[in-house]
């Protein structure tokens, strides 16, 4: 897969825009079970990592991801910083300067891992990690692009009858079902923004 | 932010809000005087409520004791906030840095007290600890 320079610009405006302009919608999903910032914070977050371009895109695809990810760290506040920013500093540290999709395979691998570490959570809980896993495996079985943003919104959307546990939600008890999960839905708007820019620009 | 040097434990008071964060440590205060290395810090990094690491790791650098740090937190956030910025630390300094499983109020306050005491960093995070035991 191709990850010149200018598909490394596309793909950081694409995650960058899918944040920006969903996060009223973000934010309004964390306001039924959280503390009402996410969309906010990852807005922040994003317009940081935006103004490091154009010299962003100039770094290896490793580098870029990993400065992403401190980017999001520093700026996003929250929970969701930590999560998404360890997210993409373990992908670009696993991540050869060229890789193939068993390398983005088996780096998204540990990127889910750290995400799980760094929250203590598994799948089943109410968090982006019930986004990650499940796209994870249609990724890991041959999934093509389509199948896999498709499956990051339906993911999304089985948050939303689920109990959380993990997060500020899970002080609501069983209040918190029946809202679908802000960072599944921030995760889910990532990953369909990064597949649709790395479809049409390196052939995922 | 707050000030102070000695050989004890430093405490850091980490809280969504930079109000209650601050209260916390003029509480400390009142309990140890200037016997303990204290920092608190609260806020998202434009001053609304939530956590930052760079404000976590100015902190940890106001309250920095070669006996170590223990960090107490409020909400979520401000856990995996803090435990992010340990984790960016130096080696050496990493494993003297702890974040207390302890309410953020009642937990500073005993924890600078064990701390004022010259107890040793496991010490105080027990007794910290203790309110959840």
């Amino acid at each position: 897969m191709s990850l010149n320079r200018e598909v490394r610009e596309k793909l950081v405006r694409a995650l960058a825009v899918s944040m920006i302009e969903h996060a009223d919608e973000l934010t309004s999903l964390d306001q039924a079970i959280g503390d009402g910032d996410h969309g906010l914070n990852m807005k922040r977050g994003f317009e940081a990592v935006l103004a490091t371009l154009p010299a962003l895109a100039d770094k290896p695809m490793p580098e870029m991801l990993k400065a992403i990810g401190m980017t999001l760290v520093m700026k996003v506040g929250g929970a969701s910083g930590p999560l998404v920013g360890t997210f993409f500093m373990e992908l670009g540290k696993a991540l050869p300067e060229e890789p193939t999709r068993a390398d983005l395979v088996a780096a998204t691998d540990k990127a889910i891992d750290a995400v799980k570490a760094r929250g203590r959570s598994e799948a089943g809980q109410k968090t982006l990690l019930d986004v990650l896993v499940p796209v994870q495996a249609i990724f890991a079985a041959g999934g093509d692009a389509a199948a896999i943003a498709a499956e990051a919104a339906e993911a999304a959307e089985r948050t939303t009858p689920m109990l959380a546990i993990r997060g500020r939600a899970s002080f609501l008890g069983e209040r918190s079902i029946g809202h679908m999960d802000p960072g599944s839905r921030s995760a889910s708007l990532l990953i369909g923004a990064a597949v649709a820019t790395l479809e049409f620009e390196a052939g995922l | 932010m707050s000030n102070s040097s000695s050989g004890n434990v430093g405490i850091v008071i980490v809280s969504h809000s930079a109000k209650i964060a601050e209260g916390a440590a003029d509480m400390v205060r009142q309990m140890v005087g200037n016997a303990v290395p204290l920092a608190w810090t609260g806020g998202d990094p434009e001053g609304g409520l939530g956590t930052n690491v760079a404000g976590i790791l100015e902190a940890i650098e106001i309250a920095w004791s070669p006996a170590g740090v223990a960090i107490l937190v409020d909400l979520g956030g401000a856990e995996t906030n803090s435990e992010m910025a340990v984790e960016m630390l130096t080696e050496d300094r990493r494993a003297r840095v702890v974040v207390c499983n302890a309410p953020v109020v009642e937990g500073a306050v005993i924890a600078a007290t064990e701390s004022s005491g010259g107890s040793s960093l496991t010490a105080v995070q027990r007794s910290a600890e203790e309110f959840y035991a």
